[in-house]
């Protein structure tokens, strides 16, 4: 079969791509979605706060996905539900597989890729100890309490600080749980203040940084954890210890984009972000084939990942139809001083203003942003405080752009 | 004159806020809010702090509904508004944004999602 345009993943990137695109002029759009319904990860985020800048009001995660899901709807573009992408070749060919209709292959145009990312297993984190059960991540907790309606236990404590484990803290707390201790080896959170102040304070639940989670207790369930602080090169000092009883471990310790289809495809990943490199338009490497999302960069925000969305999906129609905007450049952006990474990393037209998005590694104070070309200072800005958990961005106009003859770098002192 | 630090948490900006009161504790200013939106909000933490209540319903068909109250409540009353939260089960058909529970502590308590 062929297909124009198709999305994978049926989460709020995937969603607002398609919007975007049939709003573009493409009809012949298919989305495909491994879950039962569309919605991706807002579904279990019955939290407030999605929304704020896409539509100006607070919503909450399943709110801000029944927008689009509407918005899907009303366009009449097709989705399979349940159905799961097993690959995406370099000619553009997807294979997925469902119940209905077995293994099939779709002959694509254009490409989105919108799998979202997952959280980092506890096998990917040396605690020593033993297994036993009461350890989850909280994203698994999450939808266990929000969708199941089991609680994973009574008395917890949460190691990391990401927004998913304060948010468990605070939906733990007010279903009767009692949260012990939240422990984040860094000295910053890596969740936003916010959180802190709704989701700890509120409930006068401790945070520890530089702090984690050396020894964990109890032989078929968990019955207790040593907590102890860390030194500078994050090494647990032993006479810090002390022992907090507990049934239940969390972690929040960050999210991995899913990328394994990208891999299949043979597209470039970028080594920081996990997710593929990308031009302005959130084109990967590979021409047609788009990413946008948490499978291209992790967001703190949702209403920057349908923006996004919506860039790559415009970019998607008119690569469709023939009319992508020609590279007449080739810059490349990197990262300095305290810059991680920036999304786009490279950038191929100076028609229209680009936004560039980036995180520290670690925190900025009075941080000072320069964003040169060689030695030549295109632009600069201050900022009271960059922290590694929240999403930076900087706009380039096309004047500015138009000004670089090379690479350009993007530093953060 | 006596100075405080909030974090606003009206949006994920998370602005710092600085405000300055007078002995009688009247709020003089309030400075480091990004938008207009942080003044209230300082005024209401110091004087009477409120938060939105998010969380689920159990429902007719065995299945959970997101619900949340439509305003913010008074904080001191989050975990006694829980207690009759938990009372609720919402019954077939219900719509994103139906009222399941009226006056909780001020507001309505309205399904965040259509129940399938
Ligand atoms: C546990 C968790 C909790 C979060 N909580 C918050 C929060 O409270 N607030 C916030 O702003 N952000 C939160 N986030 C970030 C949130 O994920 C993003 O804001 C937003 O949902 C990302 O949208 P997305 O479409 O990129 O990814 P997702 O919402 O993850 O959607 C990706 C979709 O792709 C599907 N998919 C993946 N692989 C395949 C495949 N091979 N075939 C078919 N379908 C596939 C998945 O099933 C999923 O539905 C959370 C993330 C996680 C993981
Ligand atoms: S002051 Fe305005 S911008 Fe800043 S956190 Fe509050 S609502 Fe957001």
């Amino acid at each position: 079969m062929k297909k124009d345009l198709v999305i994978i993943g049926g989460g709020p990137a995937g969603l607002a791509a398609a919007v975007a695109a049939y709003d573009s002029g493409i009809r012949d759009i298919l989305i495909l979605e491994r879950d039962t319904s569309l919605g991706g990860i807002l579904q279990q985020c019955i939290h407030n706060g999605f929304g704020l800048h896409r539509f100006g009001e607070e919503l909450t995660g399943p709110e801000y996905a029944a927008r689009y899901e509407q918005q899907v709807q009303e366009r009449g573009i097709e989705s399979l539900c349940g159905t799961m992408v097993l690959s995406v070749s370099p000619d553009k060919t997807v294979t997925a597989m469902n119940k209905q209709m077995g293994i099939f292959t779709l002959e694509a145009t254009a490409v989105v890729l919108a799998m979202g990312c997952r959280e980092r297993p506890r096998g990917a984190l040396n605690i020593p100890g033993t297994r036993p059960a009461g350890i989850f991540t909280a994203g698994t907790a999450q939808r266990f309490v929000n969708m199941e309606g089991y609680m994973p236990g009574k008395e917890v404590v949460i190691l990391g600080s990401g927004d998913i484990g304060l948010i468990m803290a605070r939906r733990m707390t007010l279903e009767g749980a009692k949260v012990k201790a939240v422990c984040e080896l860094m000295p910053y959170s890596g969740g936003l203040n916010r959180n802190i102040v709704q989701c700890l304070r509120d409930f006068d639940i401790p945070l520890y940084l530089s702090h984690t989670v050396s020894r964990i207790h109890g032989k078929e369930r968990v019955t207790g954890v040593s907590i102890a602080k860390v030194d500078e090169r994050l090494q647990v000092i032993p006479e810090t210890e002390t022992y907090i009883p507990c049934d239940t471990l969390l972690l929040s310790c960050g999210l991995l984009p899913e990328n394994e289809l990208t891999k299949s495809a043979g597209i470039p990943l970028d080594g920081i972000t996990g997710g593929a490199t990308v031009n302005q338009n959130r084109e990967t490497a590979l021409e047609g084939v788009f990413a946008c999302g948490n499978v291209l960069h992790v967001h703190d925000l949702v209403d920057f990942v349908s923006e996004e969305a919506a860039l790559a999906g415009n970019a998607a129609a008119a690569y469709i139809k023939g009319n992508a905007p020609a590279k007449e450049i080739a810059l490349a952006v990197k990262p300095a001083g305290k810059v991680r990474y920036t999304v786009p990393q490279r950038i191929d037209s100076a028609k229209e203003e680009v936004t560039l998005f980036f995180r520290v590694g670690s925190v900025a104070d009075n941080a000072l942003l320069t964003v040169k070309c060689g030695d030549k200072v295109l632009l600069t800005k201050k900022k009271r405080r960059m922290t590694p958990g929240e999403m930076e961005s900087v706009r380039l106009s096309p004047a500015l752009l138009s000004e670089a003859n090379g690479d350009l770098t993007v530093c953060v002192e | 004159m006596k100075t405080t630090e909030l974090t606003c948490i009206v949006c994920p900006m998370g602005c710092t806020l600085t405000v300055t009161r007078n002995e009688e504790g009247e709020i003089l200013s309030v400075e480091g809010n990004t938008c207009p939106r942080g003044v209230p909000y300082a005024k209401n933490e110091l004087l009477h702090p409120v938060r939105t209540l998010t969380t689920t319903v159990k429902t007719a068909n065995g299945k959970l509904l997101p619900v949340k109250t439509d305003k913010p409540i008074p904080k001191e009353s989050l975990f006694a508004a829980m207690e009759k939260v938990n009372r609720v089960v919402a019954p077939e058909g219900v719509k994103i944004g139906d009222v399941l529970l009226a006056d909780l502590f001020g507001a309505n308590l309205v399904a965040t999602a259509d129940l399938r």
